[in-house]
């Protein structure tokens, strides 16, 4: 019976997004494209959580927050320090990189220092005990952003150009879509090689299998945990900025939802499965974008939350181990 | 002080008596010493501290050494029992007499450590007895209490009731994380359920059915489902309970973390269909944003009312006559209707302790416990574990629909803004803070959090802002603004320092007395399961 009504449903999307291609092509394909920059975003803070579930076996539930922090940082700096505005032309990219390595470090070291404070005291405590610390980490870097900058919207020079890339039809790029891609992407390969090729991407890789054997191997594993820590708040920093400067506001309380949208896309694509979260976070991304898109019968942003949802629950219950497959030390 | 205390953090697999880490060290120090030493040491502490934080507020000095002194008549040996209690006696009085302290401090000095002097063999029920009689009255000196040291005035009696309500929920909550073992993030969503099902029987928000049954004070005019609210408790109970066995049929299975998150995925998705569900298909189920109100008032209609000479009230909103004098005490006190749903609230109450108590040494709740302390064995035992884990939520679920359904009423209203994620967090946090498994715990955890969430935060602000200043400079904190970030804290800190909480269960204080540190709180994962 379940599988009957999967397959329907699956039927009812698919008569879906055919009836749309069809009807209003230009429209869907301007979705697609929205929902491939958003996907981006996801993308990298899916990461974290991959990379930390991956290693720790534990749902940083702070890590959302530390990428709300990333965008004010992102704010902060490129407004305070750097003094960019609208329309200031080429001199952007040298500034947008500079707030990009600053926020990265930044938010890297915080994430080291949850870790630090939160998690590695009970690193032998039962499994759901650094969960619960994972929540109050959570609400407490929420009301550190809270003290920073108050309650309200906090909004940045929108300095992305507007300016096209290609028309085709009725579809336009723009080019603060495309610099989102061409920022991730270089992103994700710098990660991809420090994993695979490096030597301490090779003890991060042998401390998620197997900690104990690593540590008689002579890795330090304290030190691992912290770098992945490290490494997953440099990727939640980088997509703070990336957000910033996209959507250009930011408020306290964003960065809780959105890390649990990401999270559903880490799950989607298989949890501590590196490509499966890109994977999982572009089709989140697709997903939110069709859900919120100018389309015959979307449901529209107010349902955005729910559905996704919908799939995380679906998809622990049924598939928890994602469409790519889980790979952590238990579950690989 | 802290004999009975031990963290797992840190000392896994070792004894406690081992000397190993700081925090045993001082332990054992502490224990080598002899009782006058301990005491002379305890004393001179506090008093130095008694002496720092009069020049803060000068209550809090009081506060401190009576905490002192409370702490020690109850340690005191044979021989020095009686000389220590009639010095504490006399100092009481000449404080009562012969200084301005207000007679309220007095009279609570007094009953608590009366109440400390209760013999062992009664302490299970005298204790809780005397509370609940301090509690059933506290309508009646609300006004008549004393300042206290930073928190302000005592809480009111609305207060008191969303206390009380609060309570519920936590000891609902406790069921299922302090009992069986699975942490539920979306606790809230039963408290949703509750609440929306009181709203749908009690207001006129589907006008085009007509249902009455022993509603009380209706408006000529006004359609929609009117029920009594004595059936609507137990039908929003029982939905929940439902609601819960539906939720937990196909999540149950997963491994704990998993669960987590599917409970807190369905405590997000809830609150947002309560938020667009004014047009579901066209149907207007929840009225959106807006929520639905008002809902019927309690009570108990004119025949019951009259039948019991007025003891049981007619109607909630339009209480009472009975008026209440005390002459010696200054107690003039006019019984309204806060105070009758006050005591509605408690009643409730004592029905969800008792059934609680009465669950956890049941078959039912030793088979919980075995599933929380290990799942395979339980499970090698013949528990049959979905069932039991299935029972868990939905005992849980039964009292959150409860609570959920009387706050409603007393609020007269529901709105989907009551159903966020962080008052999961918040009643998860009580649990926490008061001790995991053990009830008494969870009611003083969740009666302070409770507080400090409606009245204390707001309190402890202006004493802050008012009080603190260094060299000019005043701090200007809304606190409760921040009220958030300090649960997180107190679960930051609670889990890191004494995971097992302020007042443990009996038995996690003894699993931890004999060592057994690698024993799982509440693990039931084994390592190559899924």
């Amino acid at each position: 019976v379940i599988t009957g009504v999967g397959l329907f449903l699956a039927f009812l999307l698919l008569v879906w997004v055919a009836y749309n291609i069809v009807d209003r092509p230009s429209n869907f394909f301007q979705v697609l494209l929205i929902g491939i920059t958003t996907g981006c975003v996801y993308a990298l803070v899916a990461l974290g959580y991959t990379l930390v579930y991956g290693i720790l076996e534990l749902i940083n539930f702070a890590h959302g927050d530390v990428f709300m922090l990333g965008g004010m940082f992102t704010i902060t700096l490129s407004t305070h320090l750097f003094n960019l505005h609208e329309g200031q032309g080429i001199v952007i990219v040298p500034i947008v990189f500079a707030t990009l390595l600053l926020s990265m470090l930044a938010c890297g070291a915080i994430n080291a220092t949850i870790e630090f404070i939160a998690y590695r005291p009970l690193r032998n405590a039962p499994r759901l005990a650094p969960l619960i610390t994972a929540i109050g980490a959570s609400f407490i870097i929420e009301d550190v952003g809270l003290a920073w900058k108050g309650p309200n919207y906090i909004s940045s020079p929108d300095v992305f150009p507007h300016t096209q890339v290609f028309a085709i039809g009725g579809v336009t790029y723009t080019w603060n879509k495309l610099l989102v891609v061409a920022i991730t992407v270089p992103v994700l390969l710098l990660l991809s090689y420090l994993v695979q090729k490096t030597r301490q991407g090779k003890a991060m890789r042998a401390t998620a299998q197997d900690k104990d054997a690593s540590a008689m191997m002579g890795i330090n594993v304290n030190r691992t945990i912290s770098f992945t820590f490290l490494i997953a708040g440099a990727l939640a920093g980088a997509a703070g900025l990336l957000y910033a400067l996209y959507v250009t506001t930011v408020r306290y309380d964003q960065g809780f939802q959105l890390g649990l949208i990401a999270f559903t896309a880490a799950v989607l694509g298989g949890i501590g499965n590196l490509p499966g979260a890109v994977l999982g976070a572009i089709l989140i991304g697709l997903i939110q974008a069709f859900n919120e898109g100018p389309l015959w019968h979307s449901p529209g942003s107010d349902w955005t939350e729910a559905i996704v949802f919908s799939i995380l629950i679906l998809i622990l219950v049924f598939r928890p181990e994602g469409l790519l497959g889980e790979q952590t030390p238990e579950g690989g | 002080m802290s004999e009975q205390l031990t963290s797992h953090a840190g000392t896994r697999g070792e004894s406690p008596s081992e000397q190993v880490g700081y925090r045993n060290k001082a332990r054992a120090w502490w224990r080598a010493l002899t009782f006058e030493q301990r005491l002379l040491i305890s004393l001179g502490t506090s008093l130095v501290i008694a002496i720092l934080l009069y020049f803060v507020d000068h209550a809090l000095s009081y506060a401190a050494l009576i905490i002192t002194a409370i702490y020690w008549l109850r340690r005191f040996p044979a021989r020095y029992k009686l000389p220590g209690e009639v010095a504490f006696i006399v100092l009481l009085a000449i404080l009562a007499i012969a200084w301005t302290t207000p007679w309220s401090l007095v009279l609570l000095v007094a009953v608590i450590a009366a109440i400390t002097w209760i013999p062992d063999g009664r302490k299970a029920w005298g204790i809780p007895v005397a509370f609940l009689v301090l509690a059933i009255l506290y309508p009646f000196y609300s006004d008549q209490m004393f300042t206290m040291p930073i928190f302000g005035v005592w809480p009111d009696v609305g207060t008191g009731v969303y206390m009380l309500v609060f309570v519920m929920m936590a000891v609902g909550l406790n069921i299922v994380v302090g009992y069986a073992g699975l942490l539920d993030l979306g606790y809230v969503a039963f408290y949703a359920f509750g609440a929306y099902t009181a709203a749908w029987l009690m207001s006129p928000q589907f006008p085009h059915s007509h249902l009455r049954l022993g509603a009380i004070g209706l408006l000529p005019g006004w359609f929609g489902i009117h029920i009594t609210i004595w059936l609507v408790l137990v039908l929003a109970g029982c939905v929940t309970a439902l609601a819960g066995i539906v939720i937990g049929l196909p999540t149950l299975r997963l491994r704990g973390d998993y669960l987590a998150i599917v409970t807190l995925g369905f405590g997000e998705i809830l609150p947002k269909v309560a938020q667009n569900g004014d047009s579901l298909f066209g149907f207007n189920l929840t009225n959106g944003p807006n929520g639905i109100t008002p809902l019927d008032a309690p009570g108990f209609g004119h025949h019951l009312s009259s039948w019991t000479g007025g003891f049981l009230p007619a109607n909630y909103l339009q209480c009472c006559s009975a008026k209440v004098n005390v002459g010696f005490l200054h107690i003039h006190h006019q019984v309204s209707s806060y105070d009758v749903y006050f005591w509605t609230a408690i009643v409730l109450l004592i029905f969800t302790v008792f059934v609680s108590l009465r669950l956890q040494y049941s078959r039912l709740g030793r088979a919980w416990i075995a599933i929380r302390e290990d799942e395979t064995a339980a499970a090698a035992m013949g528990i049959p574990l979905m069932r039991t884990k299935t029972w868990a939520y939905a005992s849980g679920a039964f009292f959150g629909g409860i609570a959920g359904a009387y706050y409603a009423v007393f609020k007269s209203a529901t709105f989907p803004g009551d159903f966020y994620f962080n008052i999961s967090v918040f009643i998860l946090c009580m649990v926490i803070l008061g001790g995991m498994g053990n009830i008494w715990g969870v009611i003083v955890g969740a009666a302070f959090l409770a507080y400090l969430n409606q009245e204390g935060l707001a309190n402890t602000g202006s004493w802050l802002n008012t009080n603190i200043h260094v060299a000019g400079w005043r701090p200007n904190i809304n606190v409760p603004l921040y009220a958030s970030g300090i649960y997180g804290v107190i679960i930051l800190v609670v889990m890191l320092f004494r995971p097992e909480g302020l007042i443990p269960s009996r038995r996690r204080a003894a699993e931890l007395h004999e060592g057994v540190h690698d024993e799982p709180l509440y693990d039931h994962e084994v390592a190559g399961s899924t």
